[in-house]
């Protein structure tokens, strides 16, 4: 082939440019507790996350999320690697089946200062912890806000799901999250669809009026038949008396 | 050209009655009762020797006429419930019975042969008090009607205002009372709490005040629990703290004179309330001067005013209750009095005299598990030697009448608590004695050959001699007459039939709201009373009450959850049934553990309750006698597990981690998951925290335990197939906004798995509010709500679809479910509100799914689950087509042969219960309200049945004929093979 390299390295990065938009890959590296620069509008709340051996939840940072607000709101994750002693710990936790927990505080996306977002509380998930291992730290996080803008809840799911006993013998593939994020609003839901109906039902007379063969009446399309039937009734009721008379002749 | 056109309509005729019942199926498969709730008045209609007429209006705002022969409605009026249709008074004279509605907003005048209406006006407004008839000379014209603030006079003919005057004073005085003498003159008797009493005479022509006093009274507060008017207008009024009774004449004096009880050589039981009780046989006259009081929870009195003093005449004790009752001249009063623990006996007395009659002993043989007497009506009439006869009415506790009859033959009971249910089950009948133990063998250990052969023997020898007795029982009834043959229902019969298409309905009621304290209480209702619950047995076959359990203790704001724990199929184990009572002001709990088949409390005793309780669930699991196990989840986040023996902890301990469950506390707005730990305690897991300040969440609907599906998905028009999203613990949750204005106003819903706290799907029904219905079931959610923009009722379902393939098709883990599932959702227009809505059940879930729908108007629709598919495209398509899709409309129609319930109205349906039954094909329905109302319904038709004109003779004859062809035709060829070897 006698293709210029550089075509391929665009087509490769631009392919890899899709995917990356398409999920927001958040690893830069960067360490937790540095001051997350908030941009304009956008805002950033801690994720937490837990998992001990003993299940009793102990939540500590795992990444920062950056919410913007408006009319279609969107989050962005900044997260750290697991260092060695989590790798370790998240492992002993997958093989007792303990569970890897998350959670975010809840917070009012539509307000202006910043004291207004933060309310009590926080929306807590969870996962097995063997999911998390057997799927190399992929997980899908969501968050759920409601129709005025309140976070709601959150979720989290691995990809693959199961949890099939398999090991997981390198320990990089415990270092890097992969996480896919995303942030959603209720879907209105649709109310009956009489618009299209009606115009529907219009074309349909529409078409009906175009054929004349359609319009006709009843008696306008079968009057041949009509006639027909009356003249067989006709007959037939003129021919019996004389038949039967002559049979009394006889 | 007719007859094609009479072929034509036969067509459409016929196929659009294919759903519809045939006159002869009318009350085969179906029955109804009707009630009309708890007896707050009662009168006889005496006006006629023979008549056989009680009127009765009641609690639930329903005034009807009852057959005293059989206990059978002649009519009912249902009035609109709460207090807008309150029955505040009932009054009869003659012909007429005349009532006050809706705290006095509405007279109306009844007739009571036919019970149409005479006449209907609006009153002035004001809260009612009291109404009396007036009469003068022997003549019922009038009706007054006292309000706070004014008194009326109504003619009883045609309604029409006679004169309306404001009461003196009303600020400060509480005008209680109403009264005539007859003579004229209407007393309108009020009273100023702690200070005195203001009398007020009006003139019957022209309302004109003829006299007003104020007599001093400090000790009273109110009129109507204390006071009564008794001979020629003589107000006598009994004070429990001076233990003494005020008369004061209200034609002569200003001042009570006091008279102590004690100096009658009369006690009051200590920290009883005395209750006087008059008589006032006819309006126009004046009371008698006899009148009755009581004492003490046991102790009546028969007094009498003579000349100014009073005469005992005859002392009731011990006597529950007493009442008079008036037939032509002769006024008697009735006592009921405890004879043995089971029964108590009334007999009569006469008024004048307080001696007793003779030969009017009746006995009133007490239910063990019914409730105590509460109230007693006396219908007395003379009889031809001009004695008095009587018959009587006893209302208990547990709102059953009964109509007894001398000397104790009781002619019917109604038990009127059956139009407050909250909750029910269906149990499936035990299989007969026989049957069981054929059965049993199989359930026992076994222990050797020979054990084993003899017990076998023993049965089968046992199942000979029930045939035995079966065939002479055939033989001994085919010699009697056929009307004589009973074929009763009882208890000890009960079995279950072929199909299981005959059940036990357990059915839970609770009546008796807490009264509005705004109203006054008004004369012989004045007790206060609690909830009042009880436990019904009915057969659906034949709508027969089988047994009846009557619950004390009962709180006054209680939720009721009824659970099967074991089942009729683990014979030798009885079923089992638990009523969890919750105390909704307190959160503390009670168990009651039951035979569903027998009604008899269990001789388990539940365990304890001391803390409040949250939650409760029933586990798959089982103990070793096949009792599901029951754990119930307490405000310390403790778990206890009922039956609680060493092998279900060690089950729990084993199950502990795939044990989860719900919270929902919606003052909050939190729904939190927790997960059980092997010490039975727990953990929380997912929180999810809907707001209260926009929104609330309303219900939170999970899908029933005993539902099957019998398809994993749904084949599309290309051959491919749509999986579907069969999530058992989907939790659908709906919220609707705090904001009521209806540009903002919204419904929203939240699908939210059960186990993961995972929100599934988000929607918001925007512009739209409640009250929203909710059937959730196999994929889909369908509810209905108003939507404010367009003013009209909508449905909306909600479908959720693995999509093409399956992400594991063996077993559904809420852990492992990692794809959201597609969610698709339509809309529809119908055209009624609704009152409830349940869908069908049957046995694997073949059948198509119908949803059961209670109207307003007293419907049951069945509408099929095909027309709410969203589906449903918009442009037909050869592949929708194929799919046999319904193209979209938006309007739901409502078709008439959609009714399951024909022309037998159920007022009021408040629920509808299903039930699968043996055959496939059918569902069990209940719908219940004020009405209670069985049927099947039979959603894909009945494939599995035969019909009933099926003709067996024709296929048997074809069968027969075939074989014999066959076997002749084999013979012939054989012969001819024969002949054409010897060839």
């Amino acid at each position: 082939m006698a293709r210029p390299l550089p075509f391929k390295i665009a087509v490769v990065s631009s392919v890899l440019f899709i995917v990356c938009t398409n999920f927001v890959c958040c690893n830069n590296g960067r360490k937790v507790g540095d001051v997350m620069d908030t941009e304009f509008s956008g805002f950033s709340v801690p994720l937490e996350h837990s998992f001990e051996v003993d299940d009793v939840a102990k939540f500590r940072v795992r990444g920062a999320l950056v919410l913007k607000a408006g009319r279609e709101p969107s989050v962005s994750l900044t997260q750290s690697q697991l260092s060695e002693e989590d790798r370790t710990k998240l492992k002993d936790v997958a093989a007792v089946d303990g569970l890897y927990r998350v959670r975010v505080p809840r917070v009012f996306l539509q307000a202006d200062r910043q004291t207004e977002r933060q309310m009590e509380g926080y929306l807590t998930a969870f996962v097995r912890a063997c999911a998390m291992v057997e799927s190399h730290l992929s997980d899908v996080i969501s968050l759920h806000t409601d129709v005025s803008g309140y976070l709601i809840g959150v979720s989290i799911v691995t990809l693959p799901g199961a949890c099939r006993g398999t090991e997981v013998e390198d320990e990089v593939d415990l270092e890097v999250f992969n996480t896919t994020l995303s942030i959603m609003a209720p879907v209105n839901a649709p109310g009956p669809e009489t618009a299209l109906f009606l115009e529907r039902m219009e074309m349909e007379s529409e078409k009906k009026g175009k054929n004349p063969q359609e319009q006709k009446s009843f008696f306008a399309k079968y009057w041949y038949l009509i006639l027909g039937g009356a003249i067989f009734l006709m007959v037939t009721n003129s021919a019996q008396p004389p038949a039967g008379g002559g049979r009394e002749q006889s | 050209m007719a007859r094609l056109i009479w072929l034509c309509l036969k067509c459409i005729m016929l196929y659009s009655t294919v759903q519809a019942v045939f006159e002869d199926q009318v009350g085969k498969f179906d029955w109804r009762q009707q009630y009309v709730g708890k007896v707050r008045f009662s009168h006889f209609d005496s006006h006629v020797q023979s008549s056989k007429k009680v009127l009765v209006a009641t609690e639930n705002n329903v005034f009807a006429s009852l057959n005293t022969r059989t206990g059978e409605l002649f009519w009912r009026h249902v009035d609109k419930t709460g207090p807008e249709g309150n029955i505040d008074a009932l009054l009869q004279h003659g012909q007429d019975a005349v009532l006050v509605v809706g705290n006095g907003r509405l007279l109306r005048s009844w007739e009571i042969n036919i019970g149409g209406l005479n006449w209907e006006i609006v009153l002035d407004s004001g809260s009612f008090q009291s109404a009396c008839l007036v009469g003068q000379q022997d003549t019922v014209k009038h009706v007054a009607v006292l309000k706070k603030t004014i008194i009326s006079l109504h003619y009883l003919s045609n309604g029409h205002q006679k004169w309306i005057e404001n009461l003196p004073e009303s600020e400060t005085v509480d005008y209680q009372a109403v009264y005539s003498g007859g003579n004229g003159e209407v007393y309108a008797l009020g009273v100023v709490p702690h200070s005195h009493i203001a009398i007020v005479a009006y003139s019957l022509e022209d309302g004109e005040i003829i006299k007003q006093i104020s007599v001093e009274a400090p000790w009273l507060s109110n009129i109507q629990a204390s006071c009564s008017v008794i001979d020629q207008g003589v107000l006598t009024c009994v004070d429990s703290a001076t233990v003494s009774l005020y008369m004061l004449d209200l034609h002569l004096q200003s001042q009570m004179t006091q008279i102590p009880l004690q100096s009658l050589g009369l006690e009051v039981t200590p920290g009883f309330q005395p209750v006087l009780v008059s008589t006032q046989p006819n309006p126009a006259r004046p009371p008698l001067s006899e009148f009755l009081l009581q004492l003490g929870p046991e102790h009546h009195l028969l007094l009498q005013l003579n000349n100014g003093h009073i005469v005992t005449l005859r002392d009731f004790k011990p006597a529950m209750l007493v009442s008079f009752a008036t037939t032509g001249e002769k006024t008697v009063a009735a006592v009921m009095s405890p004879k043995n623990k089971t029964a108590c006996s009334i007999n009569l007395f006469s008024g004048e005299t307080g001696r007793r009659l003779l030969d009017t002993t009746l006995i009133f043989n007490l239910d063990p598990n019914g409730g105590k007497p509460e109230k007693l009506y006396v219908q007395a009439f003379l009889k031809k030697d001009d004695s008095v006869g009587y018959r009587v009415i006893v209302q208990t506790e547990d709102h059953t009448l009964t109509f007894i009859q001398q000397p104790g033959r009781v002619m019917w009971t109604r038990e009127e608590a059956l139009s407050d249910v909250v909750t029910m089950e269906m149990v499936d009948l035990p299989l007969t004695g026989t049957q069981a133990e054929l059965e049993g063998e199989f359930g026992k250990k076994a222990d050797g050959l020979m054990s084993m052969v003899l017990k076998r023997l023993s049965s089968q020898l046992i199942l000979l001699q029930a045939w035995i007795a079966h065939l002479w029982k055939l033989f001994y009834d085919a010699r009697k007459p056929r009307s004589q043959v009973k074929n009763d229902v009882t208890i000890e019969n009960l079995s279950r039939d072929e199909f299981n298409l005959q059940k036990m309905m357990v059915m839970v009621t609770a009546s008796g709201k807490v009264r509005d304290q705004s109203l006054p209480s008004r004369g012989v209702t004045s007790v206060s009373r609690g909830m009042s619950c009880a436990l019904f047995g009915i057969d659906s076959k034949t709508g027969s009450i089988l047994w009846r359990h009557y619950l004390n203790n009962i709180p006054s704001n209680p939720a009721f959850k009824l659970m099967v724990q074991r089942t009729t199929a683990h014979f030798p184990h009885p079923p089992q049934c638990t009523l969890l009572i919750k105390d909704k002001d307190t959160g503390l709990a009670t168990l009651h553990v039951f035979n569903p088949i027998f009604g008899k409390k269990s001789h388990i005793s539940p365990p304890p309750l001391p803390q409040p309780i949250l939650q409760s669930l029933i586990l798959p699991l089982m103990d070793q006698d096949y009792a599901k196990v029951l754990l119930l989840v307490d405000d310390q986040y403790k778990v206890s597990a009922f039956p609680s023996t060493k092998n279900v902890l060690q089950q729990l301990q084993e199950m502990a981690s795939s044990i989860f469950f719900y919270l929902i506390d919606s003052s909050q707005g939190r729904l939190s998951g927790y997960r059980l730990r092997t010490d039975l305690s727990t953990e929380l897991i997912w929180e999810v925290v809907v707001p209260t300040e926009v929104q609330r969440i309303v219900s939170v609907k999970g899908k029933r335990p005993n539902e099957h599906v019998h398809s994993q998905g749904r084949v599309m028009g290309d051959r491919s197939v749509l999986y579907k999203y069969l999530n058992p613990n989907l939790l659908a949750v709906v919220l609707e906004s705090t904001d009521l204005h209806q540009e903002r106003s919204f419904v929203g819903i939240l699908l939210i798995d059960g186990v993961t706290g995972r929100i599934i799907h988000e929607a918001v029904q925007r512009k739209a509010r409640g009250p929203v219905h909710v059937v959730h079931s196999e994929n889909w959610v369908v509810y209905e709500y108003w939507s404010t923009k367009s003013r009209r009722n909508e449905f909306s379902v909600i479908e959720l679809y693995e999509g093409m393939e399956l992400y594991n098709s063996t077993v559904f883990s809420s852990l492992d479910r990692p794809h959201a599932p597609q969610v698709l959702q339509q809309s529809y227009i119908f055209p009624s509100s609704i009152s409830t809505m349940e869908a069908t059940l049957t046995e694997k879930g073949i059948t198509s799914r119908h949803l059961l729908i209670g109207l307003p108007s007293g419907g049951i629709l069945s509408l099929p689950k095909m027309f709410l598919d969203p589906r449903r495209p918009e442009i037909v398509t050869e592949q929708s087509r194929e799919e046999n899709l319904i193209p979209y409309a938006p309007e739901l129609l409502i078709r008439t042969e959609w009714f399951i319930n024909y022309n037998q109205t159920v007022s009021r349906v408040r629920g509808i219960y299903t039930a699968p039954s043996g055959l496939e094909s059918t569902c069990l329905v209940v719908a219940y309200g004020l009405d209670i109302y069985q049927t099947r319904v039979y959603p894909s038709k009945q494939f599995d049945v035969l019909k009933d004109d099926y003709d067996y003779m024709l296929i048997s004859s074809v069968l027969l004929a075939l074989f014999f062809a066959t076997m002749i035709s084999k013979r012939l060829a054989e012969v001819k093979l024969l002949n054409r070897a010897w060839r």
